[in-house]
């Protein structure tokens, strides 16, 4: 403890801390530009000089550490005018265009020269000027008005992980730069935008859009991966203008990823549905709400249950996952299910995805085993605290997958095999963790597998199995599942799963599933048809909430064929396709992410909440509502709600008062296959509001997902090369792609991502590949 | 981007960038960059390419852009061609009150080129520099290695005889 003098005032504060850190725990204010709290101290700006009894010159606040007895001035004549003098070479070359910039009202250069500079300026010398340069889709540049403070090269090196941007030539020639052409393609790129204190760094898809002042702020959850970060919208008349992280220690802490910044683009894409639309006597008519829920009402009153299906997104809402399933169970129907992404449904009973631990928990880890997970690009802020274990504790990564996705720090054994491999692999390790098990009788176990497990199994240290979400697109799921389980209990590690969507967890426990109801509970009777039953056999009747099929579905152009065969289809979606036109009779406006009220579950459990932030577009209406009239309508019991926490509280009390039971699942090695197709959501499509964020679909990480993709090996041996056109060819569809060599995949495997337009031709049927010269 | 070829680097540089390796701790081989950016620069006659950068962050597991940091700071590399004898005059203070301004019109004219660009016949190039340390005997210039000090016309003429 350290006992010290600021302005006067005595703190007892914890010796060794920078003055900086204690003055804002204290709620003094110190100006900064450099010093960020997430980042390392640089201690290049000078803006933070305070004046301290018994130096020689004003110290820098942010590095330099309290010692007791310390006597701190931040307002003193000596402090006034180091502050003075600094402020005045920031702005010796800053152009002062704050009336074009869109930074201007929430700039920290702004504001520190308001409240520390001087009013004149003494120079009339000549500014040195910055040539701009294009660095992607996301960030605009204006490198004139950058004042050197490095945030941005920090944050690329430290947090990113990658460094994409430096700071080039010396002195007064020095800038911000990537190398030559290169763009900058971190996921979590967008945090540049937060963190530069002045307008270097703005947000492209918003710029010259709004003024700081004209915006107003609401609280968000972000929709797309399960980590569930906290968001703030910044609204104007009613339109949500730009999106930025809001802090949460406990997950974002002051992060937000791309596709979470972002994807607010979606919500004013042209295809949106704004009114309600019949289809009678094959057209399209635009009806009013009582009109078309009549109608929907009308045409669904005649299907004989077990004829009606209903299929959701899991990035729905809780509560309007709840009622569907509510209103599909009240019809007498169990078809019912929201994993549109799985092959394999062999398991009994389907456990939400939770990590059984905080996010903070795994940046303590020693040792982790990563399954079938990508995370960094598809849960980048949960990849970031795995990041912090390896950096700050030295932690081992073991990672297993079908795909080698590019990680942001070592790993220690990087295994990339063919999907059937991968069972073999995980019973390897299992067995090398207990020869005993009769199970593995005959199972080999390779040096490197002996390593992993060695590896795992480390006494006194924390130890963490994560499956990941690409194992949901693979046919070996259960038995993939159950061995992953498995070596987590040998190695007495923390079971995580991450789940895939914003809801994936609370899709599961609202019971979005054609065995299961609420909480997990068996149905008493006999269980509904699942998404895969669903979409390859023609059922009379859908209800469709945010869906659509050739794109969300694993079974693409099978699932499409489906729902066109089928006589009455009731589509609840924000948007209208001319495939939803094709084979939908009913078209039901739902209010999206920022206009709808609801409730995500996180793979950390957290049952996160949120209120509308603006008005829906157009006459939508949250989903929850339209179910609501829809089972009124139906004669449906017990759908009386007047608010969606009314239906929230009674989805959680059930939650909470009961346990579910898990059957026992099994494994079975899987055979290989000559040419073995995989296949999983692109980054920036996997779902309907991501599809249509313009902005993310410009970036690399987007344009890498197009194509059919081989290695090397594998292009060889069926005389393809790189850029030819293929045919690929399967049960009932096929696309012609362009091909491309990705050394990143195992031998005999071609790997097609789903959600894209130019993929939804094909069956993504698992099973079996064609793939020729087109 | 990728950018992950290091085969533009000579054996000889890579035997000598790798002497130079064993000095830092295997965790640290970003330490050896300015040494290897000096040893690449000899190999391809003085001066740097993009593609050169682009081998040395492959060599030493960087980033081209923190490599380019780097080669783009010191005012050693160059990044445009050279000739074959570069004459890097200091214009700076001790330089400038003892006549560098003559030096370098002096230069200029008996070679026929202006500072940053290169003789017809490649054989020399000039470039103005920063102090470099050799204030005592100003005004000087560098060529190649070696330093010149205390220069007049004549010494300068002598110089370049001497080269040519
Ligand atoms: S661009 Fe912004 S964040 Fe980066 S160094 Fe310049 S002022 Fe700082
Ligand atoms: S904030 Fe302390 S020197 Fe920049
Ligand atoms: S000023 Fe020229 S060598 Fe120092």
């Amino acid at each position: 403890m350290a006992r010290i003098e600021i302005d006067g005032k005595t703190y007892e504060v914890e010796a060794g801390k920078t003055l900086i850190e204690i003055t804002d725990a204290h709620g003094i204010e110190i100006p900064r530009f450099c010093y960020h709290k997430k980042l390392s101290v640089a201690a290049s700006c000078r803006m933070c000089l305070v004046d301290v009894a018994n130096a020689p010159k004003p110290l820098p606040a942010c590095a330099t550490p309290v010692w007791d007895g310390m006597k701190i001035q931040t307002r003193s004549p000596r402090a006034i005018n180091a502050q003075k003098a600094v402020m005045e070479f920031l702005l010796i070359n800053h152009p002062l265009d704050c009336p074009i910039c869109d930074q201007g009202g929430e700039c920290e250069l702004q504001d520190v020269a308001v409240a520390y500079g001087k009013d004149r300026t003494r120079f009339i010398e000549e500014k040195r000027i910055v040539i701009d340069k294009n660095i992607g889709a996301l960030i605009s540049t204006a490198f004139t008005r950058c004042i050197h403070c490095t945030r941005c090269v920090r944050f690329g090196e430290e947090i990113a992980g990658v460094k994409e941007l430096g700071a080039t030539q010396r002195g007064d020639h020095m800038r911000i730069d990537t190398y030559m052409t290169d763009t900058v393609n971190s996921e979590l790129s967008g945090n540049v935008i937060d963190l530069c204190p002045v307008g270097a760094l703005t947000a492209k898809p918003s710029r010259f859009a709004a003024r700081p002042w004209e915006l107003h702020t609401a609280h968000g959850i972000a929709p797309h991966d399960a980590f569930g970060s906290h968001l703030e919208f910044h609204i104007r008349r009613n339109q949500v203008m730009r999106v930025v992280p809001r802090e949460n220690v406990a997950l974002n802490e002051v992060w937000l990823s791309d596709r979470d910044r972002f994807s607010y683009q979606g919500l004013y894409a042209q295809d949106r549905l704004t009114a309600p639309m019949i289809k009678k006597d094959g057209q399209w008519q635009t009806v009013d709400w009582e009109s078309a829920l009549l109608f929907a009402a009308e045409g669904l009153k005649k299907i004989p249950a077990k004829q009606l299906g209903g299929l959701a997104s899991a990035t729905a809402t809780v509560e309007e996952l709840y009622l569907l399933q509510k209103l599909l169970r009240g019809l007498g129907s169990n078809n019912i299910d929201h994993r549109l992404q799985q092959v394999d449904f062999s398991e009994k009973t389907t456990k939400a995805p939770f990590l059984n631990q905080r996010p903070a928990d795994l940046a303590q880890a020693d040792v982790v085993l990563l399954v079938c997970a990508n995370l960094r690009k598809q849960q980048p802020l949960l990849n970031h605290r795995l990041r912090q274990a390896v950096l700050h504790n030295h932690a081992e990564v073991i990672r297993i997958n079908v795909y080698d996705y590019p990680q942001n720090f070592p790993v220690s054994h990087n295994l990339t095999v063919a999907p059937h491999q991968l069972v073999a692999t995980l019973a390897g390790i299992a067995k090398a963790l207990d020869e005993a098990q009769p199970a593995f009788k005959n199972i080999e176990i390779s040096e490197q597998q002996r390593a992993i497990a060695a590896c795992l199994q480390k006494n006194n240290k924390k130890i963490k199995v994560l499956l990941g979400e690409a194992a949901d697109n693979l046919p070996q799921l259960a038995s993939i599942r159950t061995l992953t389980a498995l070596i987590a209990k040998l190695t007495f590690a923390t079971f995580s799963e991450t789940g895939r969507y914003a809801n994936s967890a609370g899709a599961i426990l609202a019971g979005a599933l054609p065995q299961q109801t609420l909480a997990g509970q068996a149905i008493s009777g006999e269980t509904g048809l699942n998404a895969q039953q669903m979409l390859s056999q023609s059922l009379q009747a859908y209800v469709l909430l945010g869906f659509e099929p050739e794109l969300d579905s694993i079974m693409g152009a099978t699932a499409l064929q489906t729902l066109q065969n089928a006589p009455f289809v009731v589509a609840i979606n924000g948007f209208c396709t001319e495939a939803m036109q094709g084979y939908a009779n009913v078209l039901l406006p739902m209010a999206l992410f920022a206009e709808t009220s609801g409730t995500y579950v996180n793979n950390s459990g957290d049952w996160q909440r949120f209120t509308a932030a603006v008005a829906p577009v157009g006459s939508a209406r949250p989903a929850w509502k339209i179910l609501r009239v829809l089972a009124n309508l139906l004669d449906v019991h017990d759908f009386a709600y007047t608010a969606s926490d009314e239906i929230l509280n009674e989805v959680k009390m059930l939650c909470e008062t009961s346990a579910q039971t898990v059957e026992d699942s099994t494994w079975v090695l899987s055979a290989p296959q000559a040419l073995c197709y995989l296949t999983e959501p692109a980054i920036y499509a996997g779902d309907a509001l991501v599809r249509r964020a313009t902005a993310l679909q410009a970036t690399a990480d987007a344009q890498a997902c197009h194509g059919a993709h081989v290695n090397q090996r594998t292009a060889d041996k069926l005389r393809l090369s790189a850029g030819q056109q293929v045919k690929l060819s399967q049960n009932g569809g096929s696309a012609i792609l362009p091909l491309v060599i990705d050394a990143a995949l195992a031998d005999d495997c071609v790997l097609v991502y789903t959600g894209l337009a130019e993929s939804a031709g094909l069956a993504h049927d698992v099973g079996t590949i064609d793939l020729t010269a087109a | 981007m990728t950018h992950k070829t290091s085969s533009l680097i000579s054996d000889e540089s890579k035997a000598d960038i790798d002497r130079w390796l064993q000095k830092y701790p295997a965790d640290k081989k970003q330490s050896a960059v300015m040494a290897a950016l000096r040893i690449v620069q000899d190999q391809n006659g003085g001066w740097l390419t993009p593609a050169l950068i682009e081998a040395v962050a492959a060599y030493l597991d960087m980033e081209p852009i923190a490599v380019y940091e780097v080669a783009s700071f010191y005012s050693m590399y160059e990044h445009k061609p050279v000739g074959k004898h570069h004459i890097k005059v200091c214009t700076n203070i001790s330089c400038l009150l003892r006549g560098s301004d003559a030096v370098m019109a002096h230069l200029e004219k008996q070679l026929g080129i202006k500072k940053g660009q290169v003789t017809e016949d490649g054989l020399f190039s000039i470039k103005e520099v920063e102090c470099l340390g050799a204030c005592v005997n100003a005004p000087m210039m560098q060529i190649g290695r070696d330093y010149h000090e205390d220069l007049s016309p004549e010494k300068i003429d002598e110089i370049l005889a001497r080269l040519k």
